[in-house]
């Protein structure tokens, strides 16, 4: 696989990266196209953004994490005020009393791929060609970071209100539990800059050219729509686990997840076969009958059959024609701590995590 | 029960009279410049193929692309001003986001941000500002905005802001005309936005419309109920296009999709309607087109209608061919010239169809078809252009038969994509039959809160009773109520789990007949 680096976003690559974020998004993470939208309302009036390797910092420059939190349903309807940022950075400037100098995606999945291009656009940053996770993941201390000791905190959340709320916590969970708790009175979405790092931290933790990735990714749709997912796959080292029609999605809102299972029915070489897929907020485990097909560190991504674009959790409708893929995660997830933090038992599920 | 069914296309305009299950009749007239003339043509040539007197017709169906086109060509749009209530939310994305700029141009494009909107949980983001709201509203007349649209945060969980503002304003600003985003209704602030915008800016347009074919009806003494066909090809009542012509939009493709499916007896199938300039490809799925995934860009503007998912190409009957190289055909088109213009009916320029009758596929026109050196590679072109599609609506290589409808139909070879083409009678008028045979629904959209009393199954069955209840009041036959769809969906972080469940229901049309 060759990926072409990313030096630039401007408007025009905008809609890859949002594609391509909704691929590593597995399902998860919210609809691409408000963060799109976000970004280039943004990028229009403050101008295109700068993507850097973590090597050209110096070890000491600070680096800020940016992430949306919350249920991604709410993003659909209620959108940013725009001021979130402007509000954010400050208010962590203020209690490391160090300027950022740049902008790091803590999560290149779904909607969260593209609002760190708001921040660094807004407040004129480079934005490092990598993050923090490789794909989405449902809870805030499901990073790299967190592998390493290093703490979430302090961390500072705001909403569009104007609140704004910092955290100095014991551990990376409690943090989680805290602003979670926070973030559903704040109405179920905030900003939150989060895991404020060194850029030393940073490149040992880093999974490098995620954002170049997505944009490849991205690319690769735009061309190639509905036979897309073939050439993903041989990029990729992915597999094609499933062809198959939506047939019941039964969903709930538990505690602040959309959780639910996804049944398909089995099309072309798939006919007469069934398979379903678990999500919470992403997809996390697929398995047709007793036989486990992929389960989460790994990515499951699903596709409409039509148009090759990727499908999410929330959106996904009775009848849809999907194709299923599964995709390798960052060889970093795969440690037995990792593994505890993001494997399927930690999500409930009695099974354990075996790579595709 | 006898019913006239209408479909006003781009080139043609096409009526049937039918009496059940069975065709009496019809026929096939150029769409004219003013609508309404080939309407009537059809209609008349229709009664009068069917030997069918006026007075024994019980119902008039219509689906028309008026709207669709208005919107397409950038023509007869109102300025339409849009007021989103949802203050200190929403300014990261403006309304008209992402719309052509012709389209803007083409209806202002103002719009104000005011205190409004609910949360998740139905909680309010900030209260409504009557002084703000009415300010707005006046601000936005001013610029020459007579149609108001009303978008609110949330407004799918609790409607009331947007009806609360609509009361408001009736009051304050009584020459306004208004258009709730709830009525559309769907998740996606934008998607619902933007329907209601273009909504807003079609309701002079919708008023004329039905106004005329008002009118029609008495030039031809039809004194039945008139109805138009939505986009799930199901019927709406003339009254209510006038308030929500937006749910008409698609309604061409649908009755073409329906019909023929009708006329072929299948259920499932591939259906490829070729027209005049263009060819529409979609699949039926139990009867019902497919519809597209999430959004539908309609005139390049992302909305969430449910509308069929079509492939169209620039290829029908009329589309020019050149015949040197580099070979072309379409996606420039006679339309409806054709009988004048085509070389098979003595004119000056090569269409598709003249290939087609070269190729021996059909006999049309007075003259013999021209003889070309490039047949077989311009037959072969336009084989691919149709098959290209038909692989990409196919939702898996099952075998399944390709219908064949629309007048340019008779061009199509006898496989696609190595699929058997069928071509049923009467489906030249597959569309007009498709509105003919359109049912009722009944739609329901209600949370329940699913606990120990309820499950989720219980909790469906109840709003699918209440929606085949709205479908009987609506004229539907109970006997002949099916579920067409079903969708739930949770709402908030409140304990215990809300459920918005959404289920359409559809069945025939039973009136008093005649």
């Amino acid at each position: 696989m060759s990926v072409k680096k990313l030096t630039f976003v401007d408007k025009k690559s905008l809609n890859a990266i949002a594609l391509g974020g909704a691929v590593l998004g597995s399902g998860g993470g919210g609809d691409p196209y408000v963060g799109r939208l976000m970004t280039q309302q943004s990028i229009e009036k403050s101008g295109g953004v700068k993507v850097i390797d973590i090597e050209s910092l110096p070890d000491d420059a600070l680096i800020l994490p940016i992430a949306m939190m919350g249920a991604p349903t709410v993003m659909v309807e209620k959108f940013p005020s725009g001021n979130e940022f402007a509000q954010l950075i400050p208010m962590i400037e203020k209690m490391l009393t160090k300027p950022v100098s740049a902008i790091l995606c803590a999560e290149a999945g779904g909607l969260n791929s593209t609002i760190p291009f708001v921040a660094a656009s807004k407040l004129g940053l480079p934005i490092i060609d990598g993050d923090a996770m490789g794909r989405a993941f449902p809870e805030l201390q499901m990073v790299t970071f967190t592998l390493g000791g290093i703490s979430a905190t302090p961390m500072a959340m705001v909403d569009e209100k104007g609140n704004g709320c910092t955290f100095d916590t014991i551990s990376n969970v409690w943090t989680e539990k805290l602003a979670r708790a926070i973030t559903i009175q704040m109405g179920g979405s905030a900003m939150c800059s989060l895991y404020p790092v060194t850029a030393k931290e940073c490149k040992d933790y880093l999974i490098r050219g995620s954002l170049s990735l997505i944009h490849h990714i991205g690319n690769i749709i735009e061309k190639h729509s509905f036979n897309a997912y073939e050439i993903l796959v041989k990029e990729l080292n992915g597999k094609h686990l499933f062809q198959g029609r939506v047939r019941d999605v039964e969903r709930r809102t538990e505690g602040g997840w959309n959780r639910g299972i996804v049944r398909l029915e089995g099309i072309d070489e798939f006919v007469n076969r069934d398979a379903k897929i678990d999500f919470q907020n992403e997809f996390l485990v697929a398995m047709e009958g007793d036989n486990v097909l992929a389960t989460t560190p790994d990515l499951i991504c699903v596709f409409d059959a039509n148009t090759g674009a990727p499908v999410t959790a929330e959106t996904i409708k009775y009848g849809l024609a999907v194709n299923v893929l599964g995709l390798p995660c960052d060889p970093i997830w795969q440690s037995k701590e990792a593994l505890d933090m993001i494997g399927p038992r930690y999500f409930k599920y009695d099974i354990d995590y075996k790579p595709l | 029960m006898i019913r006239v069914g209408v479909d006003v296309g781009g080139t043609n305009t096409d009526a049937v009279v039918m009496e059940g299950k069975k065709y009496l009749g019809g026929t096939k007239c150029p769409t004219t410049p003013d609508i309404l003339t080939g309407v009537e043509n059809s209609i008349r040539g229709a009664l009068t193929e069917a030997k069918t007197n006026p007075s024994k017709v019980d119902v008039l169906i219509v689906g028309t692309t008026h709207f669709v086109n208005a919107l397409v060509q950038r023509l007869n749009l109102a300025n339409t001003g849009l007021i989103r209530l949802c203050l200190p939310s929403g300014s990261s994305i403006l309304p008209f986001t992402d719309w052509p700029k012709s389209l803007i141009d083409g209806m202002g494009g103002s719009y104000r941000l005011i205190k409004g909107g609910y949360e998740m949980d139905g909680s309010e983001i900030s209260r409504l500002d009557p002084d703000e709201l009415i300010n707005a509203a006046k601000e936005l007349s001013n610029l020459g905005c007579k149609q108001i649209a009303i978008s609110s945060v949330f407004a799918t969980v609790r409607g009331d802001m947007e009806q609360e503002a609509f009361e408001i304003l009736t009051k304050a600003v009584p020459n306004l005309s208004i258009t709730l985003s709830k009525s559309i209704g769907g998740m996606g602030l934008l998607e619902r936005e933007n329907a209601a915008i273009i909504n807003a800016s079609l309701k002079p347009l919708a008023n004329e419309v039905v106004d005329s074919f008002k009118s029609l009806q008495n030039n031809l003494k039809l004194s039945c109920p008139m109805f138009f066909t939505r986009n799930d090809g199901t019927l709406i009542e003339a009254a209510e296009v006038i308030d929500l012509p937006v749910l008409t939009f698609a309604c061409g493709p649908t009755n073409s999709m329906r019909g023929a499916a009708f006329l072929s007896g299948l259920d499932n199938a591939l259906v490829v309607d070729v027209g005049g300039t263009t060819t529409d490809v979609g699949e039926i799925q139990d009867g019902f087109p497919r519809l597209a995934g999430t959004s539908v860009m309609v005139a390049d503007v992302r909305t969430n209608f449910s509308m069929p998912d079509v492939i169209s190409i620039g290829l029908g009957g009329g589309s020019i061919v050149s015949s040197e190289d580099p070979l072309s055909i379409g996606p420039v088109s006679v339309g409806h010239e054709l009988p004048q213009r085509a070389k098979v009916f003595n004119g000056d320029t090569l269409t598709a169809t003249d290939l087609a009758v070269a190729a021996g596929r059909c006999k049309i026109g007075d003259k013999k078809a021209p003889s070309l050196t490039s047949l077989d590679k311009l037959i072969e072109i336009m084989d691919k252009m149709i098959s290209d599609k038909v692989a990409r609506a196919r939702t898996s290589n099952k075998v399944i038969p390709v219908i064949g409808v629309g007048g340019g139909s008779v061009m199509m070879p006898s496989k696609v994509d190595g699929l058997e083409v069928i071509c049923p009678p009467h489906n030249d008028l597959a569309n007009a039959v498709g509105a003919a045979i359109a049912q009722v629904s009944g739609q329901v959209s209600r949370v329940v809160l699913v606990d120990d009393n309820i499950d989720r199954d219980s909790a469906i069955k109840e709003v699918t009773e209440e929606a085949k209840k709205l479908a009987v009041e609506r004229h539907a036959d109970p006997k002949t109520i099916s579920v067409l769809t079903v969708s739930d969906m949770p709402l908030s972080y409140l304990p215990g789990n809300n459920l918005l469940i959404n289920v359409t229901v559809v069945g025939d049309l039973l009136l008093e007949t005649n």
